[in-house]
């Protein structure tokens, strides 16, 4: 028997305005919500966000760059507060590297801002659009996570601004508790309004990159395993339809900083001007029309020629070596506007598991078998190395990941939700853990198995002490912890 | 919790208004097993209850009681928005409310044309004004209204209801012109006689379905977004002949 709630019965006073709804949508496009999104410039503005929502009985996602794959920044019916538009430097010391900036700067403004005093993020992600917010809620990491560890162990402090209005501020020494749990605590605990972050310093502009060709899955890890102790970035790119021997074939890039007076014009290098990739490709193919050219290759049978063209280019370029700008080795896929769209309308999920390093090479073995044995090979898995660190809610682990772009139409999220559950089994196995950045597929009793009781209720107590009135929601954080 | 959403299993939202009986409460069953969460809304609670809990029997969706009273129309856009809410979205609204009072052949009554032009119309411009708007920015949607075939024409009988429910076919055409172009789709029902106590008010009855009957060919039309759809289908084309029969017979005839 239902009862009637007396609440649900009478309207509720504060009425958003209906032009702030928005359809929202994950940054993979295989899923959307309708949020009331608001892009305030100012912590004032922020503070009467939060107060709106308290009349209005809504709940607050929070929104950086929007590049998460699946729901970590959407809010369905609710409120969504966008920081893209706080995109002010707070402070720049370039003798100690020592940044402060507002939650909106991307990766883009940062390096941008920085290179030429001869500095570098420490830690960025695949593409520069991601906001230092952003990144921080997610506790991201490069292609040298086993070196730097996630951008988290970079930052020095920051001010968390809670649901209330109130402001803290958090460091190692000052809130440690809150801090190791808001980098990574996926906007769940405040807001970030201004982060405080230590720079690397490089002394060119270039990297010097070396390429591979492993054969199989053995020799990706055979490569990594000789070359973590002497390189500063590694990246793998598994071949996810080549089957038997070949199994985990793939490409792999490693590269490594130059050290002072190998490069002879550092201050060209370093410039902005020098770091720009050309508009075209091959000299010939528009950057902006590319995906328009990738968009007949995005099905099994494209994608294995493709595949197999970039096995064998790379195969034949093994070996090499040359001097790449970090912009080119860090952020190609930026210089391919819209690449996303050449998947088609059905959009993109990520899948990325983490495996100790000791279960990894058995364990991704299976998950490639896996995929194939169910038709949805991955059209794009990205291998990278990684260590553990001490936030509550980590990813990290001495271990590796693979990131799988899996293509989405409406026929296949039933397969895709059968093979999730599948490869999720593996990884529990394996003692493996999950990302939220490119979820769109856990479930509750998943995410419990990999975090442990003890450390779901140790975040929880942390949010009831931040948000006691769980101001702060997603759609990710409903679906998995409600 | 209704509002919990996972990105490959998407699940469709849906308000029906004027849930408690007949064809409302039809539809809310058949949208609850077709998987739908549906907020089921009327006046009389305890069958609105009634209607939730039998639809919601093994069924893959869920319904929702909320009582309302289509004509306390400033409660209206904040309980859309509320309703919107704690079933996490919305793909679908049907405007089934209705009201038909028996009016007498030389009876000029404005308290019971006031009640019918509140309800069939004024109610359905109320909702759907707020389902247009979200639709719109969302790019997608369906609004569905159900209308009678007694809006075809203005009878003898019952010429506010007629008049309340012509009104609600042109209301209902307008925001289909409007919105086809933003990919919403509107859908005019216009059923003919359809076995629920509003017949009652009915003289002279035939073609008769059920509400069951009436509510699976109404899904059928939210499947294949048709526009304007006679239900059962027969009547199709005594809506064609009512159009066509000029007015200086149609003034001779006693129906
Ligand atoms: C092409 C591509 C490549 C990528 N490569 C990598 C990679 O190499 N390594 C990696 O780790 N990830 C990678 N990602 C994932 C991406 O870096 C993360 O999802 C990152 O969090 C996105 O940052 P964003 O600014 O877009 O934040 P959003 O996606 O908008 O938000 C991320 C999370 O942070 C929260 N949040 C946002 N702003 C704040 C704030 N001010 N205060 C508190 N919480 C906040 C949000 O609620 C959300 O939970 C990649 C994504 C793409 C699309
Ligand atoms: N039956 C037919 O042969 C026939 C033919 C053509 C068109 N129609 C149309 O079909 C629709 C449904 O009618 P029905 O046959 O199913 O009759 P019904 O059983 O009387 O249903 C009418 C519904 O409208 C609701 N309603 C009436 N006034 C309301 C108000 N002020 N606020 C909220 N809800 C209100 C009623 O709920 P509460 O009373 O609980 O509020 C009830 O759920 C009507 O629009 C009618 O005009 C019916």
């Amino acid at each position: 028997m239902i009862q009637i709630d007396e609440r649900r019965t009478r309207g509720k006073t504060a009425v958003l305005p209906p032009d702030k709804l928005e359809r929202v949508w994950a940054w993979g496009g295989a899923s959307s919500g309708m949020c009331y999104v608001y892009r305030p410039t100012t912590t004032e503005g922020l503070q009467r966000v939060f107060e709106l929502a308290r009349q209005s009985g809504r709940s607050v996602g929070l929104k950086g760059g929007g590049n998460s794959y699946g729901d970590a920044f959407m809010n369905s019916e609710n409120i969504v507060l966008d920081l893209a538009r706080m995109t002010r430097i707070l402070d720049w010391n370039p003798e100690t590297g020592v940044i402060q900036v507002e939650p909106g700067v991307t990766i883009e403004k940062l390096w941008q801002y920085i290179l030429g005093d001869g500095w570098w993020p420490p830690v960025v992600t695949g593409t520069m659009k991601t906001t230092i917010g952003g990144c921080a809620g997610m506790n991201v990491h490069g292609k040298n996570g086993w070196q730097a560890g996630p951008i988290g162990e970079h930052i020095l402090a920051f001010d968390l601004m809670l649901p209330s209005g109130e402001i803290v501020t958090c460091s190692r020494s000052e809130n440690s508790d809150v801090f190791h749990a808001a980098i990574g605590g996926f906007g769940m605990l405040g807001c970030f309004i201004s982060l405080t972050l230590q720079m690397k310093r490089v002394y060119s502009g270039y990297l010097a990159v070396e390429t591979a060709a492993p054969a199989n899955l053995r020799e990706m890890f055979e490569l990594f395993h000789a070359h973590v102790d002497h390189t500063n970035y590694i990246v793998g790119w598994i071949d996810a339809i080549a089957k038997g021997d070949a199994l985990g074939r793939g490409d792999a890039h490693l590269a490594y900083y130059l050290p002072p007076g190998a490069d002879p014009n550092p201050q060209l290098s370093l410039s902005l001007e020098h770091q720009q990739i050309p508009d075209t490709i091959f000299g010939l193919i528009p950057k902006s029309a590319m995906w328009m050219f990738m968009r007949p290759f995005m099905n099994n049978v494209g994608t294995s020629l493709i595949n197999t063209a970039k096995y064998v280019a790379g195969r034949v370029g093994s070996g090499k070596r040359y001097w790449q700008t970090h912009a080119a080795f860090h952020f190609l896929l930026d210089y391919i506007p819209n690449w996303k769209r050449s998947y088609g309308p059905g959009g993109l999920i990520q899948y990325q598991p983490f495996i100790p390093k000791e279960n990894a090479q058995e364990a991704f073995g299976d998950i490639l078998r896996t995929c194939q044995k169910h038709g949805l090979p991955n059209y794009l898995s990205v291998f990278k190395r990684h260590r553990p660190d001490d936030f509550l809610l980590t990813h990290g682990l001495d271990g590796f990941s693979l990131a799988m772009d899996f293509l989405i139409t409406d026929g296949r999220k039933p397969e895709m939700v059968r093979l999730a559950r599948e490869l999720d089994a593996i990884v529990l196995a394996a003692n493996g853990r999950f990302y939220f950045a490119k979820d769109s597929t856990l479930r509750p009793e998943v995410v419990q198995a990999y975090l442990g009781t003890e450390t779901i209720q140790r975040f929880m107590a942390l949010k009831q002490r931040c948000d006691p009135k769980e101001v702060l929601q997603t759609d990710l954080w409903r679906r998995l912890f409600r | 919790m209704f509002n919990r959403k996972r990105p490959l299993e998407p699940q469709p939202r849906a308000i029906v208004i004027g849930a408690s009986s007949g064809i409302g409460a039809a539809l809310t069953r058949k949208l609850v097993t077709e998987g739908y969460i549906v907020a089921a809304l009327a006046r009389r609670a305890r069958q609105l209850q009634d209607v939730c809990a039998a639809a919601n029997k093994n069924a893959a969706g869920r319904a929702i009681p909320y009582v309302h009273d289509v004509t306390a129309y400033e409660t209206i856009p904040a309980l859309f928005q509320q309703i919107t809410q704690e079933i996490g979205g919305l793909d679908v609204i049907a405007y089934v409310a209705g009201v038909q009072l028996p009016v007498g052949l030389h009876e000029y009554n404005f308290a019971k044309d006031e009640a019918m032009v509140k309800v069939n119309m004024l109610g359905a411009i109320a909702w759907l004004n707020e389902a247009a708007q979200r639709f719109e920015r969302a790019g997608t949607g369906h609004i569905i209204g159900v209308s009678s075939i007694a809006g075809d024409r203005g009878r003898i009988g019952s010429p506010v209801y007629n008049a309340s429910k012509a009104g609600l076919n042109t209301y209902l055409e307008a925001l289909r012109n409007r919105l086809t172009r933003q990919g919403v789709t509107v859908t005019t029902i216009k059923p003919g006689f359809v076995d629920t106590v509003m017949l009652e008010n009915a003289p002279k009855t035939f073609w008769v379905i059920s509400p069951d009957e009436a509510a699976a060919q109404i899904y059928r039309a939210l499947r294949w977004r048709l526009q304007t759809v006679y239900v059962p289908l027969r009547w199709t084309l005594v809506g064609l002949a009512l159009h066509h029969i000029p007015s200086f017979l149609f003034r001779r005839l006693s129906f």
